[in-house]
C-alpha cells in the first residue's frame, strides 16, 4: 500500500469528508457513553432532539454557532496562511474589554452607529494584543505558538483583575461581573422570546467577506501564496512579514469581534464565563471546513449543536456534558486524517 | 531588598521551588525527547491533565501509589501513540495534531471525572507520596534540606535528567533520536526505521508528560482539580526552547522558573493590599515569553522539527 498525490479531489470527496468525520466522531463517542452505562442510541437521540428538536433548541444552536463562526474565520484565515495564532480565546476577552470600554455609558450613540462602533472597538482589541505575537515573530523570531498560548492565561487574568477591582459592577450583588452595555449598544433578538441576536448576521456577513477578500483580492492572494509555501512567495516579491501582519490582523480583529458579539449580544455585560473556549473550538471549526470562510458558517452551527444538544443530553441521560469536548475533538482529529484522502489516493499493491 | 535575599536563604523557598519544578523538569524533559526526534508535541498540556486525573483515579479506587505511576505513564504513551500515528505516520500537520489531542485528552479527563466521582463542594482526597529524607545527602545545609527532603517523584525527576542526558547523548540510540531530528534520511541511509524512532521518542516523551501531570495530584496536592494544569504544558514547551534541547539545561530553567514561581507567589501575600494578585500571577507567563524572546534569535531548532518524513523521500 503507498500514497500517491492526487492533483484534484472530486468535490464530492470535500463535501462528504466533515459529515464522514463527525460520523467516526459519534461512532467512538458511542464507547464512551457505553462506558457511562447508558445507551448510546437514547443519549444521542436525545442530543439530536435538544439541538434540533424545538424552535427553541434551534435558536439556542444558533446563538452557540455565532461566536463559532467568528473564531472559526479568525483561526482559517490565520492557518491558510499557516500562522499558528492560537490565542483566539484571549483575543475574544480583548474584543469584549474593549466593547465593555466604550458600550457602557462612555458615549451614548443611537443603535445604528452605536452598534459598528462597538465591533470596530473590538476588532481592534483583538488586533492589538495579536500584534504583540506578530511584532515577536517577524522581529525577533519567537514561535507565535507559545505566545499566543501564553497570552491566552495573561488576558484571562486580567480581565480577572478588572472585574474584581475597577470593573465590578457594583449593583450585581458581589458577581464578579461589569456594567452592562446601555440599551442603544445591545444587539436586538431576531426570534422572539430567544437568544439568538444580531450577531449572526453579522457573522454571516464577515464570512463572505472573507470568503471575498481570500478569493478576489490580491491581499487573499498572498495570504494563500504564503500558506502554499514560503520560499516561493518570497521569490515572487512578496513580503512574508506584511502578510503575516495582514493576517494577523483579520485573525485578532474577527476573534475580537466574537467577543462583541457576546458581550453585546447574548450576555449583555462582561464576565470570566463569557466564553467556555470558544477560542479552541474555533480551530476545530476551522479544520472541519477545511478552512473554506463560507464552509465555516456550516461546521460552527454543525458543532454548535453538538454543545447545545449535550448541554440537553446531561440533564435528561446521565452522562456528563464533557461528552460534546470529546466529540469535537474526535472529529478534529478525524477531518485531520481525512483530509489526507483529498490529497492522495491510496494505491493497493506496488 | 534585604529581606528577599535572607528569604533567598532560607530552605522552606527552596523545599516549594523543587516542589514547583517537579512537574516541570518531567513534561519539559518529555518535550525535549520529541522535539530531538523532530516532532512538536502540543498535545503536551491534554497528556498533563489526562495523568493528573488518572493517577489520582487509580489512588483513589484503591490502587497503589507506583502503581499509579505506571498506569499514568501507559496512559500518556498511548496518547503520543495516537500523536505519531497521525505526525509521524501520516505525516499530518504536528500544530493541529497536537491541539487536537490536548483538546481530547482535556475532555476524557473531565468527562472521566465528572463520571466516576459524584459532585461534592469539596473535592475528595488521597494519601499522595510524602516526603522523605535522602541519608547524608539531606544534611547539607539550606540545599539538602531543599533538594533532598522532597517524594519520591521528585527523586525520580533528577535522576531521569541524568538518565535523559546519557542516553541522549553518550548512547548510540541517542546519536539516532537526535538524527531523526536533525536528518533524518541518514538515518534511513543507516537502515534505521526513522518511523518507528520518532514514534518511540514521541511515546516515551508523553509518557514523561503524563508523570509530570501526575505528580501535581499524587504529590504536590492531594485532589484533582479542572483546569489545574493552568498552562504549565504551554511553559514546558518555552522551557524547551529556552534551555537550547538540552537536559541539563531543561533542569536549570525548570528551577529557574519555579524560583520565580515561588517568590511570585510569596509576593502575592506581601504585596496584596497594594497590587492586585492577578497582576503577580500573570509574571510566570510573562517570564516564559521574555525567556523565548531572549534565546529565540540564536534558536538552534533541530532541523528536521515539524518536517514529515516519508520512507524513500529524497532531500
Amino acid at each position: 500500500m503507498r500514497l500517491k498525490t492526487r492533483r484534484d479531489a472530486p468535490v464530492w470527496l470535500i463535501a462528504l469528508l466533515p459529515i464522514l468525520s463527525i460520523g467516526v466522531a459519534f461512532i467512538i463517542g458511542a464507547f464512551f457513553i457505553i462506558w457511562a452505562g447508558e445507551s448510546p442510541i437514547t443519549a444521542y437521540i436525545a442530543l439530536i432532539k435538544g439541538s434540533l428538536g424545538s424552535t427553541f433548541a434551534i435558536t439556542e444552536s444558533l446563538a452557540r454557532a455565532t461566536p463559532l463562526i467568528f473564531t472559526g474565520l479568525a483561526a482559517a484565515v490565520a492557518f491558510r496562511a499557516k500562522f499558528w495564532n492560537i490565542g483566539a480565546e484571549g483575543q475574544l476577552y480583548c474584543g469584549a474589554m474593549a466593547a465593555t470600554l466604550v458600550g457602557t455609558g462612555v458615549i451614548d450613540l443611537p443603535a445604528p452607529i452605536m452598534i459598528p462602533m462597538l465591533f470596530i472597538a473590538g476588532a481592534l482589541g483583538g488586533c492589538l494584543i495579536l500584534l504583540v505575537p506578530v511584532v515577536l515573530k517577524t522581529h525577533m523570531k519567537v514561535d507565535e505558538v507559545v505566545t499566543t498560548l501564553l497570552l491566552n492565561f495573561v488576558i484571562l487574568l486580567f480581565v480577572n483583575m478588572l472585574l474584581e477591582g475597577p470593573w465590578k459592577d457594583p449593583m450585581a450583588m458581589g458577581w464578579p461581573q461589569a456594567a452592562r452595555i446601555i440599551d442603544n449598544g445591545v444587539l436586538p433578538t431576531i426570534v422572539a422570546k430567544s437568544r439568538l441576536h444580531f450577531g449572526i448576521i453579522i457573522a454571516l456577513v464577515m464570512s463572505v467577506v472573507m470568503w471575498a477578500i481570500l478569493r478576489f483580492t490580491v491581499w487573499g492572494y498572498e495570504i494563500r501564496a504564503v500558506g502554499y509555501n514560503q520560499q516561493a512567495s518570497t521569490f515572487f516579491g512578496i513580503s512574508i512579514n506584511k502578510s503575516v501582519l495582514m493576517v494577523a490582523l483579520f485573525s485578532g480583529g474577527l476573534a475580537g469581534m466574537a467577543g462583541v458579539s457576546e458581550v453585546a449580544g447574548l450576555k449583555g455585560y462582561l464576565t470570566l464565563t463569557l466564553s467556555p473556549g470558544f477560542g479552541y473550538t474555533g480551530i476545530a471549526v476551522a479544520m472541519l471546513a477545511q478552512l473554506h470562510p463560507i464552509g465555516v458558517i456550516v461546521s460552527a452551527i454543525f458543532l454548535a449543536s453538538i454543545y447545545v444538544g449535550a448541554d440537553a443530553m446531561s440533564r435528561t441521560v446521565n452522562i456528563p456534558n464533557y461528552i460534546a469536548d470529546i466529540l469535537v475533538a474526535i472529529s478534529l482529529l478525524s477531518v485531520l486524517v481525512g483530509a489526507m484522502l483529498t490529497r492522495f489516493r491510496i494505491v493497493w499493491g506496488k | 531588598m534585604m529581606e528577599l535575599f535572607e528569604m533567598m536563604l532560607t530552605a522552606g523557598l527552596w523545599a516549594s521551588v523543587i516542589r514547583i519544578a517537579t512537574p516541570l523538569i518531567f513534561a519539559t524533559l518529555g518535550e525535549l525527547i520529541c522535539e530531538r526526534a523532530g516532532v512538536l508535541n502540543l498535545g503536551i498540556e491534554g497528556i498533563m491533565t489526562i495523568g493528573a486525573m488518572a493517577g489520582w483515579i487509580w489512588v483513589y479506587q484503591g490502587g497503589e501509589l507506583w502503581g499509579g505511576v505506571v498506569f499514568v505513564a501507559i496512559v500518556g504513551m498511548l496518547f503520543g501513540f495516537l500523536h505519531s500515528i497521525l505526525v509521524v505516520y501520516l505525516g499530518l500537520s504536528q500544530h493541529v495534531s497536537g491541539i487536537g489531542i490536548t483538546l481530547l485528552a482535556s475532555s476524557i479527563s473531565y468527562y472521566a471525572y465528572t463520571m466516576l466521582i459524584p459532585f461534592s463542594t469539596t473535592p475528595p482526597k488521597i494519601v499522595p507520596f510524602i516526603a522523605f529524607e535522602v541519608p547524608v545527602l539531606s544534611s547539607i545545609p539550606i540545599i539538602g534540606e531543599a533538594f533532598f527532603n522532597q517524594s519520591a517523584l521528585t527523586y525520580l525527576a533528577y535522576i531521569l535528567v541524568i538518565v535523559t542526558f546519557y542516553v541522549l547523548y553518550k548512547m548510540p540510540i541517542g546519536l539516532t533520536i537526535r538524527m531523526a531530528g536533525e536528518n533524518p534520511v541518514a538515518n534511513e541511509a543507516q537502515g534505521i526505521n526513522v518511523l518507528l524512532i520518532r514514534t518511540g521518542a514521541v511515546m516515551v516523551g508523553s509518557a514523561l508528560m503524563a508523570i509530570g501531570g501526575a505528580f501535581l495530584t499524587m504529590s504536590a496536592f492531594d485532589a484533582f482539580y479542572f483546569g489545574m494544569i493552568n498552562g504549565r504544558g504551554w511553559i514546558c514547551i518555552a522551557l524547551v526552547i529556552f534551555a537550547s534541547w538540552r537536559p541539563g539545561k531543561a533542569f536549570l530553567g525548570a528551577i529557574l522558573f519555579a524560583l520565580f514561581e515561588a517568590l511570585q507567589i510569596r509576593a502575592q501575600l506581601i504585596g496584596a493590599d497594594v497590587i492586585p494578585y492577578q497582576i503577580f500571577s500573570m509574571m510566570p507567563y510573562f517570564l516564559s515569553i521574555v525567556a523565548m524572546m531572549l534565546v529565540a534569535r540564536r534558536a538552534a531548532y533541530p532541523k528536521a522539527l515539524l518536517v514529515p518524513f516519508r520512507q524513500g523521500d529524497r532531500i
